[in-house]
């Protein structure tokens, strides 16, 4: 018979915080505690004791007072008499204008180029690769500013569309303008607007909401949604048929005639453009620099998404391409139905860091004069009140807070489509 | 019954292949022409090369090369036949301003330093990078290199870097004493508290002194006069040089199953990867002289070195997380087994197998730190895009855009070109065959 015995139980020494592995650990986070706050705290000392021989007081009240500069890439109503915070506001949201249209170009060029580049054709496949290792290897501020100078040095000024003879035309049946001092594209018009909603009153982040582009979303999205059904009838009437009804021109109906319905009826057309004086007028107004920061940030990040998605083709097992070609599949509906859904499980946790790469250097905006948060809250608000303290923080806290952001949503959607394994 | 079967008795002669499925032809129909969408494909594309070289090569051949202003570029292209004012590249910046582009302002009779400085970069990295083709005693020299190269670049007293390369030996000195005589833990301890009270106290008059005695010295040079591609590089190799160490500690803190440790590593890294560099370059030039103690004055490159330190350790972190995480479990397991406790099973199991699978993430950590280095020209100092915009401020050079940008961003695209194709070769070797 085995009998078994307690461990002696040793009463508690002091040495037991060092040499105990049960105790060790609890001290070994205490003392990198301790360390930690010392840290902190030695370093809020010294600021403190750096701020009072500057004279300064760590506080947030400038950003309540007037700014006194002008914006000139904005989405919102803005001027110098706005407080530095409406500033720090409309900076924050070219921030996030030039990441949203980066991401999306970017991902367009990005997987287009990748799956280009492992084209059979000798020739798409090496001008790929060419594409993908100049821009890689080369630093995105330099795109920035190469893609800058392009557009100073090379686009016709406003003043040689003037004339009988102008040296420059309009593009696009003469509705976009390429000049030095940026594009100018049609903007969309509402004879019967429904108006605007005016969101937060009148603090520094009031917004106006155009009620006709909320009814344009909910008809889109009603119409996507019904065609989504449409579809989900087709599939389920194949399963149980055999026999896939045609549906391509009711689900194309149901989303653009009632889009085209609410146009007709918001007397929808386009503002064009137009040459006064010395500028043009009219129209949407894409400055050089907000082109310059978005086809670089695009052009750049697209060569990195190119090989995530060339990758991510590579690693799914040939068989199951042959398998797709066995079924009878065309190489076109092979690469839709069989690769890229299994490869997206793949491609999509680099492709949020890729996200978060874009938005992150999105604050080389600097560089080129785009005012983004860089460029007006730890930019000339820094540079006119001096509290270079208060505003380094605040906009690296607000860039965290838009990482932290990106990489959640992100995150809970690579749970959604990963691979469920037993 | 005539017998109308034919039976062939003897092998017919082997023919050649179709013409049109050998040689070039058959290439260019296999490669090229395989289908409508392939042949218009290719066609679209030999157009747009065509347009496009069709563009840069008149530009780039075009005779300036002695030329020393941009005006007299333009007489040079005007008598040679090219028309307008983007008729030909004005080469002649390139060849008067290339030293200035790759050293700075650094003294020019002191070029030899920064060069000696990095050509003994690749000595002492070969060990590491090539480890089947060099003698393994090289890691000594690549342990004193940390203490050559500043010394190489910034110049001064011989002694200084010898003082804390002491710090040290005797730290190290002091802990395999008391570890042999008491115990190890205190031989920690009293290891570290010996490193720091020497550096704290006792090098500065141990190098003044023997530079007295001995006055080996460089000339010093201030951090001012770096810039251009040194500057890039020495901000990018030291930085990564020093977040490696910081980087493993941040790994194995994340790793590890203490819950506030881990916490503040996460927290760290998080951070850090969460803003932009520019931001912490923001820090380095406003910030960070008010977070140490009143008088402290670092220059402007020592606090760019610190933040981009800090920034690579980030990430390098995470690369080094996930080396750890790449071993088999049956490596730590295997580890235990031997009895290893948790410092042994890292230094002797872990850590060598761990950094050996990280070497590519290393390098393309480092690639993109190169990089980022361009983004110090925007809080003012001289990089090779700061340089540029100095060069055009010069009045004969004003308005020069192309060619200085163009050669910029050559000299990167040879760095990071071969920095990722190596990486490549190391991922290839490192493949053992299983997937």
């Amino acid at each position: 018979m085995t009998t078994l015995t307690d461990p002696p139980k040793a009463s508690f020494r002091l040495s037991m915080l060092i040499y105990d592995t049960r105790y060790r650990s609890m001290t070994i986070q205490i003392v990198a505690l301790i360390g930690f706050l010392i840290l902190i705290g030695w370093l809020i000392s010294n600021t403190a004791q750096n701020l009072a021989d500057l004279g300064k007081q760590p506080s947030f009240g400038f950003l309540f007072e007037p700014a006194g500069y002008d914006i000139n890439q904005r989405l919102l109503d803005y001027n110098s008499q706005h407080t530095h915070l409406r500033a720090a506001f409309i900076g924050l949201l070219n921030t996030l204008l030039v990441a949203v249209l980066g991401c999306i170009t970017a991902t367009i060029l990005g997987v287009i180029i990748g799956v280009l580049r492992l084209s059979k054709n000798w020739l798409i496949s090496k001008l790929m690769t060419v594409y993908v290792e100049t821009f890689r290897n080369v630093p995105v501020l330099l795109w920035i500013v190469f893609i800058m100078a392009i557009m100073i040095e090379t686009m016709p000024a406003p003043r040689a569309f003037r004339g009988e003879d102008p040296a420059a035309t309009m593009k696009v049946f003469d509705s976009v303008a390429l000049t030095n001092r940026g594009v100018y594209i049609p903007e969309p018009l509402f004879s019967n607007s429904l108006g605007n909603v005016h969101l937060f009153g009148a603090s520094s982040f009031r917004f106006d909401v155009s009620l006709d582009l909320v009814a344009f979303l909910v008809v889109l999205f009603a119409g996507l949604y019904a065609s989504f059904k449409i579809k989900q009838r087709a599939d389920r009437m194949q399963e149980s048929t055999g026999v896939r009804p045609t549906t391509w021109y009711l689900r194309l109906g149901v989303v653009l005639i009632p889009v085209a319905i609410l146009f007709a009826v918001l007397g929808f057309h386009l503002g064009y453009p137009a040459l006064k004086g010395f500028n043009f007028k009219g129209g949407i107004y894409m400055r050089n620099s907000l082109i310059a920061l978005w086809l670089a940030l695009s052009l750049y990040t697209a060569a990195f998404i190119a090989e995530i998605v060339r990758a991510g083709i590579l690693a799914i097992s040939h068989g199951q391409t042959e398998a797709a070609s066995a079924l009878g599949l065309r190489p076109n509906r092979t690469m839709n139905l069989v690769v890229l859904p299994q490869a997206l499980r793949v491609i999509i946790p680099p492709l949020i860091s890729n996200y978060l790469n874009l938005t992150k250097n999105s604050s080389l905006a600097i560089a080129v004069g785009y005012m983004d948060l860089t460029g007006t809250l730890m930019g000339i608000t820094l540079n006119q009140t001096g509290r270079e303290l208060e505003t380094v923080l605040l906009g690296m806290g607000i860039y965290l807070a838009i990482s932290l952001t990106i990489s959640f949503v992100m995150n809970w959607y690579n749970k959604r489509v990963k691979l469920v394994e037993r | 019954m005539s017998d109308i079967s034919y039976v062939r008795t003897e092998m017919l002669a082997e023919q050649d292949p179709p013409a049109t499925s050998v040689g070039a032809i058959g290439w260019m129909r296999a490669n090229l022409f395989s289908g409508a969408f392939n042949s218009i494909l290719t066609i679209v594309s030999l157009g747009l090369i065509y347009v496009v070289l069709s563009k840069i090569l008149p530009w780039a051949f075009s005779p300036t090369w002695d030329a020393t202003s941009l005006r007299e570029c333009r007489e040079i292209i005007a008598a040679a036949g090219g028309g307008g004012e983007h008729g030909g590249a004005c080469w002649g910046v390139i060849r008067d301003r290339w030293v200035q582009l790759l050293f700075g302002f650094y003294p020019s009779e002191l070029y030899w330093r920064p060069i000696l400085a990095f050509v003994l970069l690749g000595v002492a990295l070969a060990p590491v990078l090539f480890a089947d083709h060099v003698p393994a005693k090289m890691m000594r020299f690549s342990m004193l290199y940390p203490f050559v190269m500043p010394w190489l670049l910034w110049g001064g007293s011989i002694w200084v870097p010898v003082g804390a390369l002491l710090g040290f030996v005797i730290g190290y000195a002091v802990y395999s004493v008391v570890t042999n005589t008491m115990s190890g833990l205190l031989g920690i301890i009293t290891g570290v508290i010996a490193a720091v009270v020497w550096w704290m106290f006792l090098t500065g008059g141990f190098s003044s002194i023997l530079s007295g005695i001995a006055p080996l010295e460089l000339d010093f040079v201030d951090s001012r006069s770096f810039g251009g591609m040194m500057l890039s590089l020495t901000i990018g190799v030291v930085a990564i040089g020093f977040s490696l160490p910081i980087g493993i500690v941040l790994a194995l803190g994340r790793q590890s199953d203490l819950l506030i440790v881990k916490a503040l590593c996460v927290g760290f890294i998080e951070f850090i990867r969460g803003v932009p560099l520019i931001t912490l370059l923001f820090v380095a030039s406003t910030l960070l002289n008010i977070f140490m103690p009143p008088g402290t004055n670092f220059d402007i490159i020592m606090r760019v070195i610190i933040m981009a330190t800090l920034f690579a350790s980030a990430y390098m972190a995470e690369v080094i997380r996930g080396g750890l995480a790449a071993l088999p479990t049956g490596q730590y397991e295997g580890a235990d087994s031997l009895g290893l406790n948790y410092w042994q099973a890292q230094r002797l199991v872990i850590m060598p197998q761990a950094l050996k699978i990280s070497i590519p993430g290393i390098v393309s950590t480092f690639i993109g730190l190169f990089k980022d280095t361009t983004l110090v020209s925007v809080i003012g100092l001289l990089d090779p895009l700061g340089l540029s915009n100095a060069i055009r401020a010069d009045a004969a050079w004003n308005g020069i855009v192309w060619e200085l940008y163009g050669f910029i961003a050559l000299m990167f695209f040879v760095f990071c070109f071969g920095m990722s194709r190596y990486s490549m070769y190391l991922e290839r070797k490192l493949q053992t065959g299983h997937k």
